[in-house]
């Protein structure tokens, strides 16, 4: 039977596939007691032995798709699974005991559980709480004859379903196979959303029902850009929407003609439309979309996807691979943005009640100098290899962005003493703190660029957090407010002869462009993805009007009014 | 006749991080018991679990003992494994 639904379109395009259920089956079962102590060990035996077979392969597929660094966590599941002591301590349970083999493992397992999740002080011990609680539920899995997900395995074309997905779910995905992503939670700015944009696997997210409502096998319709899921379609409805997937693809193409075009208004005005990256890694998708420069190339991963503080040669190497490729296309790399959300597994930051008010970005750097220290050494060498810019993270403080500076020039003069060669790099803030947007005019006359970060700078404003459900809906980037904070900053920077870009989702997307074109916005940079569509919806666009649209949406009243306008005057 | 070894840990995340899972790996390989000690508790030095289990930090003066047919080879291993991960001295 048909079964229609509605969730958020999260990434552009259509997906019809049978649903692979990401979602863990019932592991639960009885305590029972039993005679035959020596079968119920052998039982252990064999589930352990089928869990090795399991994890070996995953580790196969893991380090094909993703990598050898990436699999390493399932050579830790395979020492779990062959540790002596803990099989031992199992059949020991066994024969002690008289209980089945299910209350064996889940007893010893559940007492190691404990014992690393008490090690509070040490993250590294209770990551290795998780992975006992995933090979463990491996072990259950085959005690009970019931199958478990496995992700890297998929091979057929499938839309995945499941719950939420993590970032490590989603660097699992074999992109040939997944055509879609389904989702019960999430918003469009949920990690999984940024990732299926990147990846561009068409997603619905926060369908509430999903896991609910479609079963393993079934034939699922994701529409990426209405949020629509159909499950079970009709002929006719298959049909229909196969038609669509098809003219999506076909405006694709479209758009791809554009790639090696100017970005340009219809009245000739030129702009930067670039992208956001996260590492060398993403630079195919840059250069297939075409991109006019990296806006954003966000270097906590380096930090992040390391298991210690990356060393300068390290940071350089990943560095000049990027200038390099994009040629005399400029580079605006942030300096690295840790806490908020953002760990490290090998460096523990203070527990604090409010993260994302608290000790992150550049108020690290400027206390931890001689990480900050490395990063921009690393940074002044690259310089020499292409057109590299440099910006500082949640600058709320001229005091802030004049210490930066003193620390880098400070670098940049020593590098030079000693003969290494630098490049003209442009010294510029992110504006993600309203107070810097407050104070544009004063910062103008000191950095040579700013970046508007809308996310946080959204956030910050509505004092509202986009992951929390709850208060959601104050996540409203077309909001007056927002719009006037924004304005206030590119004309502040105009107005000392400085360049203004953004570098958030609000970039990319097709509501915001026409009134940030209307307000003189030099460079727009988002998901390689939306490049290609930006371009062509630009070339639509005159400037004398989104400027006359920029004025009234300036003095609307609401989010809603200003979507309002925008669709009026676009349509 | 049992072989004794001891070592003072150098390494700055100790032996609970990834250079446990390679003196487990190493210690595997020999039919031998091996017992890591460290103050005054014993794990069997083939159990990963065991060992992250005792949280031996940097500093840490430990004991390991190998028992066994192949006792002199497996010690000469564990030795070669501490060494090249630069965990102890």
């Amino acid at each position: 039977m048909t079964k229609n639904f509605k969730g958020i379109a999260a990434s552009n395009g259509v997906a019809i596939a049978k649903a692979y259920l990401l979602v863990d089956p019932d592991l639960s079962f009885d305590k029972k007691t039993i005679n035959d102590v020596t079968a119920e060990q052998a039982r252990v035996d064999d589930a352990l032995k089928a869990s090795s077979e399991d994890v070996t392969l995953i580790k196969s597929k893991a380090e094909k798709n993703l990598g050898a660094s990436e699999a390493q966590v399932f050579e830790a599941h395979l020492m779990v699974l062959a540790d002596p002591e803990m099989s031992g301590a199992i059949k020991q349970k066994i024969a002690d005991d008289k209980v089945n083999a299910e209350t064996a493992v889940k007893e010893v397992t559940d007492m190691y559980i404990s014992m690393f999740e008490a090690m509070t002080d040490n993250e590294y011990m209770q990551e290795r709480a998780a992975d006992i609680r995933d090979v463990t539920k491996r072990i259950m899995s085959h005690l009970l004859h019931v199958s478990l997900p496995n992700p890297a395995l998929i091979d057929e074309e499938v839309v995945l379903v499941s719950k939420d997905l993590t970032p490590s779910d989603t660097a699992q995905l074999d992109r040939q196979f997944v055509k879609g992503i389904l989702t019960d939670l999430g918003g469009r700015t949920a990690h999984a959303s940024i990732m299926a944009r990147t990846l561009e696997i068409p997603a619905v997210v926060g369908s509430d029902v999903a896991t609910k409502e479609i079963a393993a096998g079934d034939l699922v319709i994701v529409d990426g850009l209405t949020g629509d899921v159909i499950a079970d379609p009709d002929d006719d409805t298959l049909a229909a929407y196969q038609k669509k997937a098809d003219d999506y693809l076909a405006q694709r193409a479209e758009w791809a003609k554009l790639k090696d075009e100017q970005s340009v208004s219809a009245d000739g005005k030129e702009f930067v439309v670039g992208a956001n990256i996260g590492s060398p890694k993403d630079m195919a998708a840059v250069l297939d979309n075409g991109s006019e420069g990296i806006g954003l190339y966000r270097t906590e991963f380096l930090y992040m996807e390391s298991d210690h503080l990356p060393t300068e040669d390290e940071q350089f190497e990943a560095y000049k691979a990027v200038v390099e490729k994009m040629g005399d296309k400029p580079v605006t790399v942030r300096t690295m943005d840790i806490g908020g959300d953002k760990h490290l597994s090998y460096w523990q930051l203070p527990e604090e009640e409010n993260p994302f008010l608290g000790y992150r970005a550049i108020r690290i750097s400027l206390d931890q100098t001689e990480i900050f220290r490395t990063q921009l050494r690393a940074l002044l060498r690259a310089s020499a290899f292409g057109n590299l810019w440099i910006m500082f993270p949640m600058i709320a403080t001229l005091g802030e962005f004049r210490a930066a500076k003193k620390i880098y020039v400070e670098e940049r003069t020593k590098l030079e003493e000693s003969g290494v060669k630098v490049g003209d790099i442009k010294l510029g803030i992110m504006i993600e703190i309203p107070a810097a947007a407050m104070l544009a005019d004063k910062f103008a006359k000191e950095v040579d660029f700013f970046s508007i970060g809308t996310n946080d700078l959204i956030g910050y404003t509505m004092a509202a957090d986009r992951g929390n459900d709850r208060v959601a809906y104050l996540y409203q980037p077309y909001n007056p407010s927002i719009l006037r904070l924004i304005n206030n900053v590119i004309a502040a920077a105009h107005n000392e002869g400085k360049f203004v870009a953004m570098c958030g989702e609000m970039a990319g997307d097709p509501i915001a462009v026409p009134v940030l074109m209307g307000m003189g916005l030099d460079e727009f940079s988002m998901s390689a993805p939306s490049v290609l569509q930006t371009r062509s919806l630009m070339k639509k666009l005159d400037t004398t009007k989104m400027a006359e649209l920029a004025k009234q949406a300036l003095d609307a009243e609401t989010n809603d009014e200003v979507i309002a306008l925008v669709k009026e005057v676009t349509q | 006749m049992a072989q004794s070894k001891d070592f003072h840990i150098v390494a700055e995340t100790g032996i609970h991080a990834r250079p446990a899972t390679l003196l487990v790996q190493a210690a595997s390989k020999f039919a031998s018991d091996v017992t890591l000690s460290y103050q005054g508790k014993d794990v069997n030095l083939k159990s990963i679990m065991g060992v992250m289990s005792l949280g031996v930090g940097q500093g840490a003066d430990v004991t390991i003992k190998t028992e066994g047919d192949d006792e002199e080879a497996a010690m000469a291993a564990i030795v070669e494994a501490m060494g090249t991960e630069g965990l102890a001295e």
